[in-house]
C-alpha cells in the first residue's frame, strides 16, 4: 500500500509540475490542480497509513486509532485549493478574452506584431 | 486572555463581508468603513505595541484550548511592530485610494483590502505553523483582488502569471508543514521548538528537507533571487496603491523567515545547524545586486520602483541571514524603514503614472511637478540609502552588523555598489521624467497610440484640479520616514531588545506552552 500511495502522490506531483512549465493557461491550471491533488495526498499520509482504524482514541480499550489531525488539515487544503482553482479559472478566462491569447507569458506589443507579420 | 489581541483579526473579518454585502452600492460609506476600521487597527495596533513593549509574550488561545492543542495568536515585539507598521501603511493607502478615486475602478475595492489587512495581521499573530499558511491564503486570494482591480489586458496576464506562481508557493508549504509533521508530529511553533530540539542527531534528514522547502516558500514570498520573477511584472502592472500595499506581503516572507529561522530551527539546534544562513547569504547578495541592476535598467517607473523593493528586500534578507542579535536588530529597522520608503515610492509612481503615463521618457511638464518632483526626490534618496534619511542609518547599521563575519568583504562591496548603481538608477529615472520635460529639446511626444491604460481612459483623474488626499498619504509616509531618521535610538532601543527577545526563544516556548506554571 505504502508503494501504491507513494508512487501515486509522486506521479501527480510529476505530471502537475510538467504541466505547470507549458505555456498556455489551460494545460497549467490541470497542473495546478493535479499538483494540489498530489500535495492533499502527502499530507493524508503524513498521519502514517493506516486501514480499518477510526481517528478517534478510546479510552476503555487499546484499539489501534489513526491520527485525525492530517485529516482536518486536508479538509482545509481541499477547500483552500478548490477556491485557488476557481479564482485563477476566472482571471485566466478574463484575460484570455481580453487578450485574445492564452499564452502565460507577457509578450511585449511590438514582439507581438512582430509576430503576426 | 487578553481580548484585544485577536480584535486586528476580527475587525476586518467583520467589515469586508459587511462592506460587500450592506454597502455595495454605496462607494462614499464603503470609504467611510474602510477608514474608519483602518483607523481603528491603527489605534488597536499601537495599544498592542505599546503591551508589547516591555517584553512580554501574550498568548490568546482561541476556543481556549490550551496551546499544543489548539490554535494560539502570540504577541511578542516583533509581531507587535510587524502589526503597527502593516496598519501605518494600510491607512496611506486608504488615504490614497479614496483621494486618487482608484477605490471607484472597479468593484469591491475597500473589501478586498480589509481582507488583505485580516491575513497580513492574522500572519504576524498566529503561533501555528498550519494557521500561517491559512492566513496567507487569506492574504493571498484577496491579493489576487486586487492585483486586477481596475482590469485592463496587461494587468490581467500579469495577475494570471502572479496567481500561478502563488498557488505553487501554496503548494510547496503544504509539501513543508506535511514533511515536518511527519517528522515532529506538531504544528505548533512552540511545541515544533521543543520537540526539534529533542530529535537525535540521526534522524534529521527528513526535517532538513522540511525546514528547506519552507524556507523556498518564504524566499518565494520575500522575492529572493532567484524565485524573484513574480515581483517586477505584478507590482508594475498592479494598481499602484496596491502594489505601495504589497510592500508589506514580501515583509511577510521576511517575517516568516526570522520566525521559523530563530524559534523553531534556530542556531543553535543541531539539526539544522548552518543550513539557512549558508543558502540565504549569497542569494540575498544576488537579490541586492539584481535589484539595483534592475533599477538602472528600468524603462517605466512601476518597474522602477519594483526593482528597488527588490534591492531592499536583498539589504533586509542580507541582515537576517547573519542570524546574530545585532544583524537582527539591523534588520527590523530595516523593514520599518524599507516598507515605508517603498510604500511612498509606489505612492509618487502612481501620481506620476496618472498624470503622464508610466513610460521614463522626457515629456511635457505635468501637474503640480515640483511637488510630484520632490517626493520622488525625496523617496528615492530614502529607498537608495543616502543621508540624511533613515535608508541611510539602516544600511549603516547593517553593514556594522556584517563586521565580525567571514564573508564581511563580499557584504560591503554589493551592500555599497548596490547603492550606487541604485542612487544613478533613480537619478537617471528622475532627470528624464521632471527635468528633462522643462527643456524643449528633449521632448519626445508620445507615440500616438500608447497601449490604452486606465489612466488615459479616465480622463477626469487627470483634471488640474488634484484633490489633496493622495499628498496627504504621501507626505504621511514621508513624515514616517523622517520620525524613524529622527528617532533612531529609541527605534534601536526596541530592535535591540526585540533581536534578544527572538534569539531567547524560552521566553515565547515558556509563554505558549504555560511552562513556568507546570
Amino acid at each position: 500500500m505504502e508503494i501504491l500511495f507513494a508512487s501515486a502522490v509522486g506521479i501527480l506531483t510529476a505530471a502537475g509540475i510538467y504541466l505547470i512549465l507549458r505555456k498556455r493557461t489551460f494545460p497549467v491550471i490541470l497542473g495546478l490542480s493535479l499538483l494540489t491533488y498530489g500535495v492533499n495526498l502527502f499530507l493524508f499520509a503524513t498521519g502514517r497509513l493506516m486501514v480499518n482504524a477510526p481517528p478517534v482514541l478510546n479510552k476503555y480499550a487499546e484499539v489501534a486509532y489513526t491520527d485525525p489531525l492530517p485529516q482536518a488539515l486536508v479538509l482545509t487544503a481541499i477547500v483552500i485549493s478548490f477556491g485557488m482553482t476557481a479564482v485563477v479559472v476566472m482571471i485566466a478566462l478574463g484575460a484570455y478574452l481580453s487578450a485574445k491569447d492564452d499564452k502565460i507569458d507577457m509578450i511585449e506589443d511590438a514582439e507581438r506584431a512582430g509576430d503576426d507579420a | 486572555m487578553n481580548h484585544l489581541l485577536i480584535a486586528p483579526v476580527v475587525l476586518p473579518a467583520i467589515v469586508a463581508p459587511f462592506t460587500i454585502m450592506v454597502l455595495r452600492h454605496h462607494l462614499s460609506l464603503q470609504r467611510i468603513f474602510s477608514l474608519a476600521s483602518t483607523l481603528a487597527l491603527l489605534a488597536i495596533t499601537l495599544v498592542l505595541a505599546a503591551q508589547a513593549a516591555n517584553g512580554t509574550v501574550q498568548v490568546y488561545e482561541l476556543g481556549n484550548w490550551p496551546a499544543p492543542f489548539g490554535i494560539v495568536l502570540v504577541l511578542d515585539q516583533l509581531s507587535a511592530m510587524m502589526l503597527l507598521l502593516t496598519s501605518v501603511l494600510a491607512l496611506a493607502v486608504v488615504l490614497y485610494a479614496i483621494g486618487s478615486g482608484w477605490d471607484n475602478r472597479g468593484r469591491h475595492f475597500h473589501a478586498l483590502l480589509q481582507f488583505q489587512l485580516m491575513g497580513i495581521l492574522g500572519a504576524f499573530l498566529t503561533g501555528d505553523a498550519f494557521n500561517l499558511f491559512v492566513f496567507f491564503e487569506v492574504l493571498l486570494i484577496a491579493s489576487y483582488g486586487l492585483m486586477i482591480h481596475g482590469g485592463g489586458t496587461k494587468r490581467l496576464q500579469a495577475g494570471v502569471q502572479y496567481v500561478v506562481y502563488n498557488l505553487l508557493g501554496s503548494s510547496l508549504f503544504l509539501f513543508a508543514l506535511g514533511t515536518i509533521y511527519s517528522v515532529t508530529g506538531t504544528l505548533n511553533m512552540a511545541d515544533l521548538a521543543v520537540r526539534v530540539s529533542e530529535l537525535s542527531p540521526d534522524d534529521t534528514a527528513l526535517l532538513r528537507v522540511g525546514a528547506i522547502m519552507l524556507l523556498l516558500v518564504f524566499a518565494i514570498k520575500a522575492a529572493v533571487l532567484p524565485l524573484h520573477f513574480w515581483l517586477p511584472a505584478s507590482y508594475a502592472n498592479a494598481p499602484l496603491p496596491v502594489a505601495a500595499l504589497f510592500a508589506i506581503m514580501t515583509k511577510v516572507g521576511a517575517y516568516g523567515i526570522l520566525r521559523m529561522y530563530t524559534l523553531v530551527f534556530g542556531p543553535e539546534v543541531a539539526a539544522t545547524a548552518g543550513l539557512v544562513g549558508d543558502w540565504l547569504l549569497p542569494a540575498a547578495l544576488l537579490t541586492l545586486a539584481i535589484g539595483a541592476i534592475g533599477v538602472l535598467g528600468a524603462r517605466e517607473i512601476g518597474r522602477l520602483v519594483a526593482f528597488g523593493a527588490i534591492a531592499s528586500m536583498g539589504t533586509l534578507l542580507v541582515a537576517i541571514a547573519l542570524f546574530t542579535p545585532q544583524a537582527t536588530a539591523a534588520a527590523l529597522y530595516y523593514t520599518v524603514h524599507s516598507t515605508l520608503a517603498a510604500g511612498l515610492l509606489f505612492l509618487v509612481a502612481d501620481l506620476v503614472m496618472e498624470r503622464r503615463g508610466g513610460d521614463i521618457i522626457a515629456q511635457r511638464p505635468m501637474a503640480q511637478t515640483g511637488l510630484i518632483a520632490s517626493l520622488f526626490f525625496v523617496g528615492a534618496i530614502a529607498m537608495a540609502g543616502m543621508p540624511p534619511l533613515s535608508g541611510f542609518v539602516g544600511k549603516l547599521l547593517v553593514m556594522d552588523a556584517a563586521r565580525g563575519h567571514d564573508l564581511v568583504w563580499w557584504i560591503w562591496a554589493v551592500i555599497l555598489v548596490g547603492s550606487l548603481i541604485t542612487i544613478i538608477g533613480f537619478a537617471r529615472a528622475g532627470t528624464e521624467i521632471f527635468w528633462k520635460s522643462h527643456d524643449a529639446s528633449h521632448i519626445r511626444e508620445p507615440e500616438p497610440e500608447v497601449p490604452v491604460d486606465d489612466a488615459q481612459a479616465q480622463p477626469e483623474a487627470l483634471a488640474p484640479s488634484a484633490p489633496t488626499l493622495p499628498f496627504v498619504a504621501c507626505f504621511g509616509l514621508l513624515a514616517g520616514l523622517v520620525l524613524l531618521t529622527v528617532f533612531a535610538g529609541p527605534m534601536m532601543d526596541y530592535t535591540n531588545a526585540t533581536a534578544a527577545q527572538l534569539f531567547d526563544p524560552d521566553i515565547y516556548i515558556d509563554a505558549v506552552l504555560k511552562r513556568a506554571e507546570q
